[in-house]
Parts: C-alpha cells; sequence; structure tokens
C-alpha cells in the first residue's frame, strides 16, 4: 500500500466553518487528532475572508475563470494572491446550519470561484434530511457527515485531500448517494 | 483514597450516567479524545458546553416571557441546544430539546412552556452530575501530578 508521492512531511490544512462554539472546539479536536492542522472559523463570511474572497469576490471571480486557475501554475496574479491568503487550505468542513451564510451557500460560493473550486467540501449537519443530503452532494460536496462528527468520520477526509495532491490523477469519482472511498492510494 | 479507586469510582460513576441515558455514547469519544497533549479536553468541552446551554435556557426564558412569543426565535435556540446537547452526550437534555421543538413547531406557548421546565430540570441535574464528574477528574490530576 505504498504511496507513489510521499508529501507526509507537509501538514494538510483544514478549514472548519462551524457558528457552534463546542462544535469549533470538537472538530478542531478531531482533525488535530488525525494529524491536520486547523484553521476554525465561525461563520461563512469569515471562511471567505480567510480565503481572500470577500463575499463579492466570490461572484466576480468568474471573470478569472478564462485564465488558469490551477493551484500548480503561476497564472494571473489575483489567483496567486488568493492562493497565498487562503494560506494553502486543503479542505473545507463546514456546517450546514449558520445564521446568515448557510454550509450550502458557502459552496456555492467556493464552487463559483476560480481560484478554489478545487478544494474539497465536507458539509456536515445534526439533521438527516435525504433531500439536502442529495442536493449538497450533486452541487459539489465530497461527503455529508451527520452530527455529532467521529473519528472515524474524519478518517474518510485523508482520501480526498491525497487525490489534491496528485492532481493529475483522474478524478471523475462523484456520485450523489453516500460513497464508499476506494483506495487509490 | 488511592488513584486506582479514584479512576474506578469516576470509571463507575460515567457508567452510571450511561444507564441512566443521561450520557450517551457521544460523552466517551469526547472522553477518548483526552489525552496527554490535552490534559483538560473533557472539562473544556463540559465548560464550554455549560455556559452555552445555561445562555440559551436563559435567553429562550426571556423569550417565552414576551406576549407574542416569537418561534421562529425560539427555534433557533432550540437548535442550538439542541445540537449542542448532542454533541457532548446528553442524551435527556437532546430529548427534552425535541419536546420543546414540537412545542415551538405548533406555536404552542403553553406547551412551550412546559417543555423549558423539563430542559431547566434536565439541564440541572446534568450540571450537578458533570460537577461530580469534575471533581473526580480534578482529583486524579492532582494525584498523579504528585506521583510524578
Amino acid at each position: 500500500m505504498g504511496m507513489a508521492i510521499d508529501r507526509d512531511d507537509t501538514q494538510f490544512h483544514v478549514l472548519a466553518v462551524d457558528d457552534s462554539l463546542i462544535d469549533r472546539k470538537l472538530i478542531e479536536r478531531l482533525l488535530k487528532t488525525s494529524s491536520f492542522q486547523v484553521t476554525a472559523v465561525d461563520s461563512g463570511s469569515k471562511a471567505l475572508e480567510f480565503l481572500g474572497l470577500n463575499n463579492n469576490d466570490a461572484d466576480d471571480d468568474e471573470e478569472y475563470e478564462q485564465r488558469d486557475s490551477n493551484t500548480e501554475s503561476v497564472s494571473s496574479d489575483e489567483d496567486q494572491d488568493h492562493q497565498d491568503l487562503g494560506l494553502g487550505v486543503n479542505l473545507i468542513i463546514t456546517d450546514y446550519c449558520m445564521p446568515g451564510m448557510t454550509g450550502y451557500d458557502l459552496l456555492k460560493k467556493i464552487k463559483k470561484s476560480s481560484s478554489f473550486k478545487d478544494i474539497p467540501v465536507v458539509i456536515m449537519s445534526s439533521e438527516n434530511i435525504p433531500s439536502r443530503i442529495n442536493r449538497c452532494l450533486e452541487d459539489g460536496a465530497e461527503e455529508f457527515f451527520l452530527k455529532p462528527v467521529q473519528l472515524s468520520d474524519v478518517n474518510k477526509l485523508r482520501p480526498h485531500l491525497m487525490k489534491g495532491r496528485s492532481k493529475d490523477i483522474d478524478s471523475s469519482h462523484k456520485t450523489t448517494s453516500t460513497r464508499l472511498i476506494t483506495s487509490g492510494n | 483514597m488511592d488513584l486506582a479507586a479514584l479512576k474506578t469510582q469516576l470509571k463507575n460513576f460515567v457508567q452510571s450516567m450511561f444507564e441512566e441515558g443521561v450520557l450517551d455514547n457521544q460523552f466517551s469519544q469526547i472522553q477518548a479524545l483526552q489525552d496527554s497533549t490535552n490534559p483538560n479536553f473533557v472539562e473544556e468541552v463540559i465548560t464550554l458546553f455549560c455556559n452555552d446551554a445555561e445562555r440559551i435556557i436563559n435567553e429562550i426564558n426571556r423569550n417565552l416571557g414576551y406576549q407574542n412569543v416569537d418561534f421562529s426565535n425560539l427555534d433557533s435556540y432550540v437548535h442550538q441546544l439542541k445540537g449542542s446537547s448532542s454533541s457532548i452526550g446528553a442524551n435527556r437534555l437532546k430529548l427534552a430539546c425535541a419536546n420543546l421543538r414540537q412545542a415551538s413547531d405548533e406555536r404552542n406557548k403553553e406547551g412551550c412552556l412546559q417543555a423549558l421546565q423539563l430542559i431547566t430540570c434536565e439541564y440541572c441535574l446534568l450540571r450537578r452530575k458533570f460537577q461530580a464528574l469534575l471533581h473526580l477528574e480534578r482529583s486524579i490530576v492532582e494525584l498523579e501530578t504528585n506521583q510524578k
């Protein structure tokens, strides 16, 4: 099960978004236990701010679509600035139900952003509503976790992050139902 | 009391809370996240939870004191409390929140007041037990530190 690309010396950086103080503390601990670097914020707008996108930018970003949005290439200055400001975020995990901007709203904004659309987004919710889950997955969420989130859920994140590290590997893996992670490592 | 006996006492105490349905397995998950690098994790989570729960219960109380209750506002608070309860493994408190949610959905003020009483009851019970739990935890930590 050896990895072709061994980048374990660099920690993955996860941006966690949740308006609940307790849930933020828990997800942070779960992620750190799994050796992720964590930034936790309490709202979608703070998440966008951290990434270097303000609420308006997320829509304006469509201007940049004609340019390369690949993280590897040094394309436009604006894209590079956004990447730098995002401080190398490898995955975003967000609560669904938040005042103001929901996790779903945040997902949409991220997926509309040329700089950040390739960052995997995971949604968490305390409510098991199949239509909600399907909608999130269909609109680009990699996973949907029911709260309270467990360590076993967090362990499912690594394959998504490894995929991000080796972008050359074809990634046509999206399904609209709960998926099994197949090991590509 | 010696360290082993204290640890057993703590274990039994938590077990009794499971058996009474006051706590569920989620609390075990939280305990499992405590280790030498995060030796106060359980205490920190409990403290956060209690502060949060008290704030929310007070808000719900205040909301229900008005002639015209803002039920959507109330709903938001119940959702928060239910979420926190679930996250810490406070099983009975979580169930009590479901009652309030129901009454709020029905726009039943009287029902809400009754449900709030139950929530307050369950919370007070839980807080007492958490305080006892933390007391045991701290005694254990103290003994362990002294033994080093």
